[in-house]
């Protein structure tokens, strides 16, 4: 890639390359393909300035060369190399022969020696550090050859005394990248030169130029990253390197800090001037928490990121970074947060603030007031009042991870979290409120503290208020009050933006459903019944309402007593909603009613669902069909399929499990009915008929299988497996109808070939799974593989016919989790009477908001199309920044989406769905195999099978009634 | 020794007239040249006649520099420069010289034209002393004249504010004005670079206090605020025109566009309207969020807040009301604030600090009667809440500044001795740096230990350093030359040059000394031994066997003669010049200790 883009760059510069000389090259290189080098040659001598010379290598740089010719063309680099005086010439072949050896399949170490001894006479510089550049790509091309590697790092040793810092640089990141990382290599070089790779590179942390300092940090690093274990000696130098005067060189010395604080959490390290001895890990956190009020915001971020992953520090300095240790006048004073705790514990809520209130208490002994030494001290309430807000972000996304590890700290860190919420810059807000949620199991909200957060509910950001829905879904809360006051927010929130509606439905069914002793005192009040007189009927379609009954059905789910104070209505209120929004509201056992669904009891663990057991009973029963007669394994099949769709629209959980047999077994069902036609015992074109329904069913198999394999989530190699086994039966069966319908062998002799090789791929796919598949068809197939070849088309589609006849049935394995890939247009909703009027050849923004479940990657696949009455189809990619992501395996789409059309008479109705994109490159199968086969099968795959795209419906269309008007003159 | 002398003239333990005289490598530079707010007569402004008593100012300063537009850092200045008489330059920033003559003006009629004052300096003067106002930019480096040079660092604090770095040759002083380290709503923090200078002298306003975390202050107002505007009742906010006014608009109106809040903001107009537009042209001066959606919309066009006129206080409905003065001592905010006063479902919200005697402070203090002119009695039912938004560097972040710049010394300005005593401990305990607190009048002085730079040329100095390990920047390097001075300058070159130059001849040096050994043996015998003795012991020497008989080491000449007395022993004549003492007189020390046996 970086040779590519170098080239790129050297396209951009050299654009007075004369066009005329480039078109002549350009056929001589097609026409003489191995003198390459001698072109090269040719040209080099030709060269009367080194201008001219560096103009040529410019223009070679450009072609990709050969891996036959690219050892020839060294050589000749390498020649005009010891020639040539300009400096500036030798870079430019010092940096092709790194581009050279870069070439896939070229192996460099023919020209190691070479590249080595150029170096003994270089005296530029420049070209030096090139030259070690290059060093450095022919080593990491050899990773097999410690010996080379030695040697290289032995060069690179010697010119460490250069006086250049860039020489200085590559060295360090040659030996960074190549030093020796077994223990065991190292000992048995000693006899060449017994070298301490990382002695040598930490004598480099003193080097006088910032660059080579950041370099040899950087080169310790990558060590590490290479596997290396540092020694604890150099954590005394690193932290020397903090105070550093370069701002790289401290980002880079955190980096290390934090590594060494990893690989020795444990170890004992003196605290300067005085007697007293921490942990490492403590030692380092808090040099790093100092770092997060450094001068440069680089380094601050780079600090603030990497506290978050310090989980071994102790709790006193973890809890430290919290407390500024507040004083006012040299008296202790308690923060803001200390001050609201206090007045909540007494029993006040929200009182005013007096003047005077947070009068400073208790005196402070002088002497044990530390400024500035006091290391974690309120590093976090630095880093969350930063002027940057990226150090913000890297704050609050560390105080998330560090909470997470800790509950007592996730405790003490919510105050500052909730005062995030109201930070300036929207993603800040964003991601505290996104922190909030993920720490919610570990916390319990402060009256005070929900209020703050509550308050939140009217900004006019819809991210903003959907993520807080989705944080109060999560949130305990410890008193009534507390619940009372988030829905009195909530309704607030509900009549200020309508258009939340959903959301907060679904926040208050998991509010309810979380604390249900404490809806049950509110019960009367937010039912507003009364003892002795009725009250007048609430309107059933308010959405405030149906909020307030989400809510209490949902506490009521596992509160048997708070059914008995509901009033007539609401019983009525409830059959209601059960019906219409079903996924809000729970069944409930109500007196005197049948439970709805009595037989799921919460007790009951998922294996002894009595569903998922039918599911399997069915499923069992279908695959032992074997001994049926055909008609009842048609029969059979087609009650099952009835059953699972019915079972998927009863139990929400299972309903990808059953949707999925169900596809599969309606796949067999289509080809055993294809394979029973009359069709195959008379001439084939008296009977165009049935053939129709034949191919149709073939048609049909295809499109279901892509279905199978990209609908649906949780899909494993095993049902991929069975998904391309069923796929390549339908294949079978087209080729089969094809050669049946059509007169003549020369269309069957490019099928034959095309399904042969779609055979040979699958068997190279799929080779591990292959001994699961006893009796398959393919199983079968391969085994007549050799005939296959070597066979005519007639009599390869007679083969196939009985082969396809013969096979028996695969089981399909069901995974773990299997989840259908939905979409649920919400805007438009499609009800209006409106038509959206614009003018024929402008445009109209139609806004699109939709939920995704279970799509993997949205933004790759997810389109958007239209249809026009006219037929006309209109795909719209959204852009990347249209989806977002609410919770796991959730994605929510609001984008707009262009019209336009010529005049209409009158308004008419478009079509507006979602795709669901598919490539079979981008197959589950290909990237669940190893590394190595998949690469070799790339490059075997045949073109055919490489570029199937399509295209799954998977929402409901909504139907939008559109005017176009003739444009007005 | 050099030095380095400072006098405040104000501001010395004691906040108010900021005023410092600097004298730096011959140069005197004056820091601030505030107003005292306390005093109405002659104490109100610094004692100019302690720089001269006769004789003009010019003469005596060589620049004047103010960090920022508070009339306490520049109320002075007219009268400093045109009653007292200063006619060299001053420099500010863009923004402190737009916005400081508005300031200056209002400062004028309040005490000229509300108190009658006379002998009080004119509109006139004021453009006049603007005139000599030099702009400079942010860490842009002024050539005040050859020597002393001057560079801005931000400051925070207000709009404009700066923090100055003076510097004569290698001493270097760093004034740091007001500054803040926490950033707010519309200004950053403050920020410097490690520029290591002689001195630092900061603000210690806030010396012995760590201040709690902004965002609890600003969540509290804003929900004081929102809770009153959806109750229906009034706000009053009495501000000063300039600075935290800014900052509770910004935070306001950011907070109305984002709560989708309809209730009107007012602002009543005056010099506001004014400082509000250059609000509006210095954007590069705000903080990061301000810069970054300037693009898009300047956070200082406001949306919602619009200019206020006496007929809105009456008008129904919920409303908030920014109005001057601060401290609701006169004007427009006392006016609206009598009329908002007897109703509980308004609140008045002070923001800082208020004088005592002032209504403001009244209130704050729990009187809910107040007496006015006229013995009328008015009954606040009101509700007052007080806010502290202030914007200087916390005891912690004066430390953070010191840590930053790494000075040699400290001298703290512009806060009280008791409070200072105890930053000054703790400066001293934790960076072991000396820390001064000079008293008004005072004169501290610092020895400083400038390092005085010496040219050399790249030949030699190639050479030099090409001799030995790698040069350390870390550590001194000990280099051979001659050190040329001529006219004011400093040379390092190599001794040939030297002579050439000075057109000297070069005189050589030489050392000889006698080694007496006892050997009988030979003359050409002993010196074979000799000759092999060093050989074995010199090996990185060329030692050489002359065919005269005489031994070279390097360019050491020994030579062997027989004691004219004594047959029996031999006398060494080692002979070198003074470039090879050091060889030389090991060579001595090694032939005294004798041949070996052999």
């Amino acid at each position: 890639m970086a040779a590519h883009l170098k080239k790129r760059v050297y396209e951009e510069f050299t654009k007075v390359v004369q066009q005329q000389h480039e078109d002549l090259s350009t056929k001589k290189l097609r026409l003489t393909k191995p003198s390459k080098s001698a072109a090269l040659h040719v040209d080099l001598c030709k060269a009367t300035s080194p201008a001219d010379a560096l103009q040529y290598l410019l223009q070679f740089a450009r072609k990709p060369v050969e891996v036959e010719s690219v050892e020839g063309v060294v050589r000749i680099l390498l020649e005009h190399y010891y020639k040539e005086n300009d400096a500036s010439v030798r870079l430019k072949i010092a940096s092709l022969l790194g581009l050279l050896s870069k070439t896939a399949g070229f192996s460099p170490d023919c020209i190691m020696d070479d590249a080595i001894n150029t170096l003994q006479n270089e005296k530029s510089h420049q070209v030096l550090a090139q030259l070690l550049d290059t060093l450095l790509v022919i080593g990491t091309k050899l990773p097999e050859s410690p010996s080379v590697r030695m040697r290289l790092v032995e060069v690179a040793c010697k010119h460490l005394t250069d006086s250049s810092h860039g020489v200085r640089n590559k060295c360090l990141q040659l030996i960074g990248c190549l030093g020796p990382v077994e223990k065991g290599v190292a000992k048995e070089a000693e006899s060449q030169a017994a070298k301490d790779v990382q002695k040598i590179i930490g004598d480099h942390f003193n080097d006088q130029d910032p660059r080579v300092r950041t370099a040899a940090i950087k080169a310790m690093l990558q060590l590490h990253e290479r596997g290396l274990k540092l020694q604890q000696a150099i954590y005394g130098q690193a932290c020397k390197l903090l105070a550093d005067d370069y701002e790289q060189v401290r980002s880079a010395a955190v980096q290390l800090i934090w590594v060494l604080s990893q690989l020795y959490p444990e170890s004992i390290v003196p605290i300067p001037s005085s007697n007293e001895e921490i942990r490492l890990v403590d030692d380092a956190f808090g040099k790093i928490c100092h770092m997060v009020s450094d001068g440069s915001w680089v380094v601050r971020v780079q600090a603030a990121k990497l506290l978050g992953s310090m989980q071994q520090v102790s709790s006193h300095f973890l809890e430290q970074t919290l407390d500024k240790k507040l004083m006012s006048d040299l008296r202790r004073k308690r923060t803001a947060h200390e001050r609201a705790k206090e007045l909540y514990s007494s029993g006040e809520f929200s009182s005013g603030r007096k003047w005077g209130d947070d009068a400073p208490k208790e005196e402070i002994d002088t002497g044990a007031v530390n400024l500035i030494e006091s290391g974690a001290c309120g590093a976090f309430v630095h880093g969350l009042e930063d002027e940057m807000y990226e150090v913000r972000i890297a704050a609050v996304e560390a105080l998330c991870m560090l909470a997470q590890s800790s509950p007592s700290f996730a405790e003490k860190c919510l105050d500052f979290l909730v005062d995030m919420f109201n930070d300036e810059i929207e993603e800040v807000r964003l991601q505290s409120i996104h922190t909030m949620r993920k720490i919610s199991n570990n916390i319990t909200l402060r009256e005070d503290q929900l209020d703050t957060v509550l308050a939140v509910l009217e900004d006019s950001s819809r991210d903003i208020r959907e993520a807080l829905h989705e944080l109060l879904c999560c949130t305990n809360v410890s008193t009534k009050e507390g619940i009372h006051l988030a829905l009195v927010e909530l309704l607030k929130n509900l009549t200020k933006y309508p258009t939340d509606r959903e959301s907060i439905w679904k926040c208050l069914k998991f509010l309810g459903s979380r604390h249900p002793t404490l809806v049950l005192p509110l019960v009367p009040e937010l039912l507003s019944t009364h003892p002795f007189f009725d009250t007048p009927e609430p309107d059933m379609d308010d959405p405030a309402y149906i909020a307030v009954l989400v809510l209490i059905f949902n506490a009521a789910k596992s509160c048997p007593t708070m059914p008995a104070l509901f009033s007539d209505h609401t019983f009525r209120h409830y059959a209601y909603l059960r019906d219409s929004l079903s996924h809000l509201v729970p069944p409930l056992r109500l007196p005197g009613r049948k439970l709805v669904s009595s037989a799921v009891s919460p007790t009951m663990t998922p294996h002894e669902d009595p569903s998922q057991q039918f599911l399997h009973q069915s499923l069992e029963r279908v695959y032992n069909f074997q001994h049926l007669d055909p008609r009842g394994i048609q029969e059979l099949l087609e009650f099952t399929i009835r059953d699972l769709q019915r079972l998927g629209e009863l139990q929400s959980e299972l309903a990808g499990m059953a949707d999925f047999t169900a596809t599969y077994l309606q796949c067999q069902l289509l080809l055993i009915k294809a394979l029973q036609e009359k069709l195959w015992n008379v001439a084939a074109p008296l009977y165009l008929k049935q053939n129709a329904l034949a191919s149709a069913a073939a048609k049909q198999i295809l499109e279901e299988t892509y279905k199978m394999e990209f609908m649906y989530s949780g899909v494993e190699s095993r049902q991929v497996v069975i998904i391309h086994h069923m796929r390549l039966q339908a294949k079978a069966l087209q080729l089969i109808v094809t050669a049946r319908t059509t007169r003549g062998v020369e269309p069957l002799f490019g099928m034959c070939e095309k399904f042969l090789q779609e055979v040979d791929s699958f068997q190279r796919c799929f080779i591990s799974e292959l001994p699961h598949m006893q009796g398959s068809f393919v199983d079968k197939l391969l085994d007549l593989m050799p005939r296959l070849v070597t066979s005519k088309p007639s009599e390869v589609v007679k083969i196939l016919q009985t082969t396809l006849r013969q096979s028996t049935f695969l089981h399909l394995p069901l995974p773990e989790q299997l989840h259908r890939a939905t979409a649920n247009i919400i805007e438009p909703t499609g009800e209006s009477d409106n038509p959206l009027r614009f003018t024929s050849g402008l445009v109209v923004a139609l806004d699109v908001d939709a939920t995704l479940e279970h799509v993997q990657d949205p933004q790759g696949t997810v389109k958007v199309q239209v249809l026009y009455p006219d037929g006309q189809a209109q795909l719209i990619h959204p852009k990347p920044a249209d989806f977002r992501n609410p919770g796991p395996g959730r994605h929510r789409l609001i984008t707009q989406v262009y019209l336009s059309h010529t005049a209409w008479t009158e308004p008419c109705q478009i079509e507006v769905r979602l795709l669901l994109a598919y490539n079979s490159n981008r197959s589950k199968a290909s990237t669940r195999i190893p590394k190595s086969t998949w690469s070799e099968s790339l490059e075997a795959l045949p073109p055919s099978e490489n570029g199937i795209e399509g295209t799954i419906p998977f929402s409901k269309p909504v139907k939008v009634y559109i005017m176009p008007k003739p444009a007005r003159r | 020794m050099p030095e380095i002398k400072v006098t405040p003239l104000g501001a010395g333990q004691d906040v108010g007239r900021s005023c410092i005289l600097v004298s730096i490598a011959g140069k005197n530079v004056m820091l601030d040249c505030g107003m005292h707010m306390g005093y109405n007569d002659d104490r109100r402004f610094p004692d100019f006649s302690y720089i001269t008593q006769n004789g003009r100012l010019t003469d005596f300063l060589d620049c004047v520099i103010i960090s920022h537009f508070h009339l306490d850092h520049c109320g002075a200045l007219p009268y400093f420069s045109e009653m007292v008489g200063y006619d060299g330059p001053i420099y500010m920033t863009h923004p402190t010289k737009a916005i400081c003559p508005i300031l200056l003006e209002d400062y004028r009629k309040i005490t000229v034209d509300k108190k009658g004052e006379t002998n009080f300096f004119t509109s006139q003067m004021i453009k006049d002393c603007m005139k000599k106002v030099v702009a400079v930019h942010l860490h842009q480096t002024v050539q005040v004249d050859e020597e002393l040079e001057i560079k801005a660092y931000y400051a925070g604090h207000v709009l404009g504010a700066a923090m100055f770095q003076i510097k004569v040759g290698c001493e270097s002083v760093v004034y740091t004005g007001d500054y803040n380290m926490t950033p707010d709503r519309h200004l950053g923090a403050a920020w410097i670079d490690k520029c290591r200078p002689d001195l630092l002298i900061s603000e210690s306003t806030y010396a012995t206090t760590i201040r709690d975390s902004k965002r609890c202050r600003e969540r509290d107002f804003l929900k004081k605020v929102h809770e009153t505007v959806e109750r229906g009742g009034k706000v009053l906010i009495p501000v000063f025109a300039l600075g935290r006014a800014q900052e509770l608009c910004i935070l306001l109106e950011t907070f109305w566009e984002r709560m989708n809040l309809k209730a009107p903001i007012y602002f009543s107009t005056g010099l506001t309207e004014k400082a509000n537009h250059y609000y509006k042209l210095f954007i590069t001066w705000t903080n990061q969020k301000i810069r970054k959606t300037f693009v898009q919309r300047n956070m200082f066009e406001f949306k919602h807040i619009k200019a206020f006129d006496r007929a809105f206080a009456d008008n129904p409905g919920p409303m908030v009301v920014f109005a001057t003065p601060g401290m609701l001592h006169a004007g427009q905010s006392l006016q609206i604030f009598r009329k908002w006063a007897g109703n509980e479902k308004n609140m008045v919200i002070m923001p800082g600090y208020c004088v005592q005697g002032t209504v403001g402070h009244k209130i704050l203090s729990g009187q809910r009667k107040l007496e006015m002119e006229g013995r009328q009695i008015l009954e606040v039912k009101m509700q007052v809440e007080y806010m502290s938004f202030s914007a200087h560097a916390d005891a912690k972040g004066i430390m953070q500044l010191i840590r930053q710049a790494e000075p040699r010394n400290v001298l703290l300005v512009h806060g009280e001795a008791k409070k200072m005593e105890f930053l000054k401990q703790k400066i001293e305990q934790e960076f072991h740096v000396s820390c001064f607190m000079p008293a008004n009048g005072e004169t501290t002085t610092i020895l400083t230990n400038p390092c005085i730079p010496v040219d050399i040329s790249l030949g030699l100095l190639k050479r030099e350093t090409a001799i030995g390990p790698l040069p350390d920047a870390k550590k001194p390097k000990l280099m051979h030359g001659t050190l040329l001075m001529k006219d004011n300058s400093f040379r390092l070159v190599s001794p040939e040059q030297a002579l050439k130059e000075l057109g000297l001849a070069e005189h050589q040096l030489r050392f000889t000394c006698r080694v007496h050994i006892q050997d009988p043996r030979k003359e050409h015998e002993t010196v074979l031994r000799v000759y092999n003795h060093l050989k074995g012991i010199l090996k990185d020497y060329s030692v050489q066997h002359l065919p005269d008989g005489s031994i070279t080491v390097e360019s050491i000449l020994i030579q062997a003669t027989a004691h004219s007395e004594d047959q029996g022993t031999k006398v060494l004549l080692v002979s070198w010049t003074y470039q090879d003492e050091e060889l030389g007189s090991y060579l001595t020390s090694l032939l005294k200790k004798g041949l070996p046996q052999s």
